[in-house]
């Protein structure tokens, strides 16, 4: 019986373990992001995959490659740096410059990721953050093709690009002057933005599968659609309807892409129930007030990384209330 | 809606391969160890020495501390050692062991039983003796003596009872075959703690994964003030503070015990151990075991003589199978890993599970808390574990308590769901450990 002895594991209990792990969670993240993308090679053509392979590449061998250079164990094997390559790409143009995903990838692995402590320890989501980075680069950040403007696969000078200004900046005209996509094309993909906002339809498909897969719950997606659905619903601009504006408001500029896969973040939002609605609620309430103040159209991205420096403090306010000591507790004598 | 608490987790029952399998009677093995702890409270002292003949059902080992429980020989046979030897949790403990003689010799000094009294005359004292003579345990896993848990019940003049047949481990099946094969037993032991506790209302809990149980258990209590609850299949609903909350809708305050709220809680095959002992005249010599898990080669529910090493029972059970890396005494959420099977069957082993263990699939790529918050979500006692976890990473002794440690229940449900694989439930047990010391060092 010797023998036998030593080949048994013996570890703390649990013994058994549910069946996601962080591995499988970021492969389910990536499979629920395939379908924006395909509209977006159907709207502008192979380039915006081109973009996506480079950011993706990028993400994965800058990781790689600061592990290698600080003898950490080996960390792209748990596909987190293949999910921020995609949604990087996601936030850019499709007709960017391939060194542009590149830098990005660079702020958002090396700067706001591994610096910090890698998966986990980040205090912003390392995509919006290179975001943010890349508006150092304001004309090619917000030049956007029109669809269907088939995008050549080389060097892109700014003269080759059809360009049409995006659905937030054509709002302002008002709803006589602008030249606006319909509310269902809108839906559908036919809006100009970034390569992951095209379709409003594909991103609420990326997020039942999130949903049913159990990689996020419904409430920050919910809460912060709801938020901006709510006061644009109440207070709409520049002379369009009530039903209008909250439309338009909630199918453009990235809402859907930010609320569905940037702000249900694990790393960067609150980790309770409670905090979840509070910072779903922030995001929803800083991009309407963005939109509606800033000189930029879009709100989404400055809005989540706000809210996501707030999400340690969120947390320490929503702490879940001691067993025992709520409503319907024994008073014990 | 069926009765549950907030939080907990599903887990594949893994119930199938023995739910239908009766209970077989376990043949005798040559040898037999009995661990002079087999409860919580005070170690017994021998009663024998090496060399002495031992009867079936003969006295072992006692304490004189209330909190404590006999033990006795499950066997006849010839004492070869009182030594230290391996146990479930572990470490090596004072053991008896006895050398079977296959003769089966019964004592002529049964259980002593009240004299000239039938059940129905029974008093509390007669009972809660009686529950200390055989040696009695929480069977479900705790192993609480069962006589000082009568003694207390009544002392503080509980109104609740609720015996728990939810049984909300994966794999484990045995309260289960005791509600369809031994009801009158179980009824039979309800009856007699309701009498030593002056009471006529109880529940029986039990979870809706086990509609044939609830059945029989129904038909038992009927024209009595007994509510069998059919809980839903929760883990871990069998846990004594979501059991409550899920019977009665109530929550037990901080640091508190059921008691303390008038309720006390008895496993089911506690019950029909007590009403065996009275019926037989022989104590706790025996219980039933689920041996279970993939990589044994049958899966069985078996009547085991206490004391019997594992190694003989996973053989009776046909042996493991090429790749069993861990054996589990008692269910794969809360039980004991194994590095020995000489490790002997005790009065709260309800399970022997042969697992696999691919390393791979347990191990995460990096230990960093990715902040999902599924841990909190899954706490059935509303704790952050992965907070703790990062307290305990930093030594921030202070956040332990901040973060109400003493509340855990180490039923682990967080490391269950935790996607990085975090070893969750042992940084609870170790932050607990340090904070009970640190309260003790600053008075």
């Amino acid at each position: 019986m010797d023998k036998i002895k030593n080949l048994f594991t013996v570890t703390s209990s649990p013994h058994i373990k549910a069946a996601d792990d962080t591995r499988s969670i970021m492969l389910t993240v990536l499979f629920a992001l395939i379908a924006p993308g395909i509209m977006s090679i159907v709207y502008y053509g192979l380039r915006p995959l081109i973009v996506i392979l480079v950011s993706v590449a990028s993400c994965v061998a800058f990781e790689a490659l600061y592990c290698l250079l600080m003898k950490r164990k080996q960390t792209i094997g748990d596909f987190s740096a293949a999910v921020t390559g995609v949604l990087l790409a996601y936030v850019l143009p499709p007709s960017v410059p391939y060194w542009i995903p590149v830098i990005g990838a660079l702020f958002a692995i090396i700067v706001v990721k591994m610096l910090f402590g890698g998966i986990g320890c980040n205090i912003v989501n390392p995509a919006l953050a290179a975001r943010a980075f890349l508006m150092s680069w304001p004309v090619i950040m917000t030049t956007f093709p029109k669809v269907f403007s088939k995008l050549s696969l080389g060097v892109l000078n700014a003269a080759d690009v059809v360009t049409s200004p995006t659905v937030l900046t054509v709002l302002e005209s008002g709803p006589k002057a602008a030249v606006l996509p319909s509310l269902l094309d809108m839906f559908i993909g036919e809006a100009n933005g970034c390569i992951g906002e095209t379709s409003s339809l594909f991103l609420l498909i990326g997020f039942f599968i999130l949903v049913v897969r159990k990689v996020i719950t419904w409430h920050i997606p919910v809460f912060y659609v709801g938020t901006v659905a709510v006061i644009t619903f109440i207070f709409p601009m520049y002379g369009f309807s009530n039903l209008d504006f909250m439309l338009y408001n909630l199918l453009s500029g990235g809402l859907l892409l930010g609320a569905v896969f940037m702000a249900t973040d694990y790393v960067t939002s609150p980790i309770t129930r409670s905090g979840k609605i509070i910072y779903a609620v922030g995001c929803g309430l800083l991009t309407v007030f963005i939109r509606y103040f800033g000189s930029n159209p879009e709100g989404v991205c400055s809005a989540i990384l706000i809210m996501n420096i707030l999400a340690i403090f969120i947390d320490k306010i929503t702490r879940p209330k001691r067993y025992g000591t709520g409503g319907g507790a024994v008073n014990v004598k | 809606m069926l009765s549950t608490f907030k939080g907990g987790i599903h887990p594949d029952s893994n119930k199938s391969g023995t739910a239908a399998s009766p209970i077989e009677k376990m043949p005798q093995s040559p040898y037999y160890i009995f661990p002079l702890t087999q409860h919580i409270g005070a170690p017994c002292t021998p009663l024998v020495s090496v060399g002495d003949h031992v009867c079936l059902g003969q006295k072992l080992a006692d304490s004189e501390s209330p909190l404590s429980a006999p033990i006795f020989s499950s066997v006849s046979g010839t004492v070869t050692a009182i030594e230290p030897r391996y146990t479930v949790s572990g470490y090596k403990t004072d053991s008896i062991v006895i050398e079977n003689d296959f003769k089966d010799t019964v004592c002529n000094t049964f259980l002593p039983l009240p004299e000239n009294k039938t059940f129905e005359e029974y008093t509390s004292e007669d009972i809660i003796d009686i529950a200390r003579n055989a040696g009695l345990v929480g069977m479900g896993g705790a192993a609480f003596p069962t006589s000082f848990k009568l003694k207390c019940a009544l002392d503080k003049q509980v109104d609740t009872v609720i015996f728990n047949g939810s049984e909300c481990e994966p794999y484990i099946t045995s309260d289960h075959r005791a509600m369809l094969e031994y009801p009158r037993f179980i009824f039979g032991g309800i009856k007699l703690i309701l009498k030593c506790l002056h009471l006529d209302k109880a529940y029986i809990a039990i979870e809706d994964n086990k509609k044939d149980a609830i059945e029989t258990m129904r038909s038992f209590v009927e024209g009595t003030k007994i509510e069998v609850k059919e809980l839903k299949t929760k883990y871990p609903q069998g846990g004594e503070k979501q059991l409550i909350r899920s019977v009665l809708g109530y929550e037990i305050a901080p640091g508190k015990l059921p008691l303390d709220a008038g309720v006390v809680i008895f496993n089911i095959d506690t019950c029909a151990a007590l009403y065996r002992a009275v019926y037989s005249k022989l104590p706790l010599t025996k219980r039933i075991v689920t041996v279970s898990g993939e990589m044994v080669t049958q899966r069985k529910n078996l009547l085991v003589r206490l004391g019997t090493p594992i190694a003989d029972v996973i053989n009776y059970c046909g042996g493991l199978k090429n790749g069993a890396k861990k054996i589990v005494i008692g269910g794969p959420m809360m039980g004991f890993a194994q590095h020995s099977l000489e490790v002997p069957i005790v009065k709260s082993s309800s399970a022997v599970l042969a697992l696999e263990y691919d390393a791979k699939k347990y191990d995460s790529v990096s230990n960093n808390c990715i902040r999902c918050g599924k841990c909190i979500d899954a706490c059935p006692m509303k704790l952050m574990p992965n907070i703790i976890n990062l307290s305990l990473k930093n030594n921030a002794i202070e956040d332990y308590n901040e973060y109400n440690v003493s509340d855990c229940v180490e039923c682990g449900s967080c490391a269950y769901v935790c996607p990085q694989r975090l070893h969750l439930v042992q940084a609870m047990k170790i932050a607990k450990e340090e904070a009970k010391r640190s309260v003790k060092k600053n008075g």
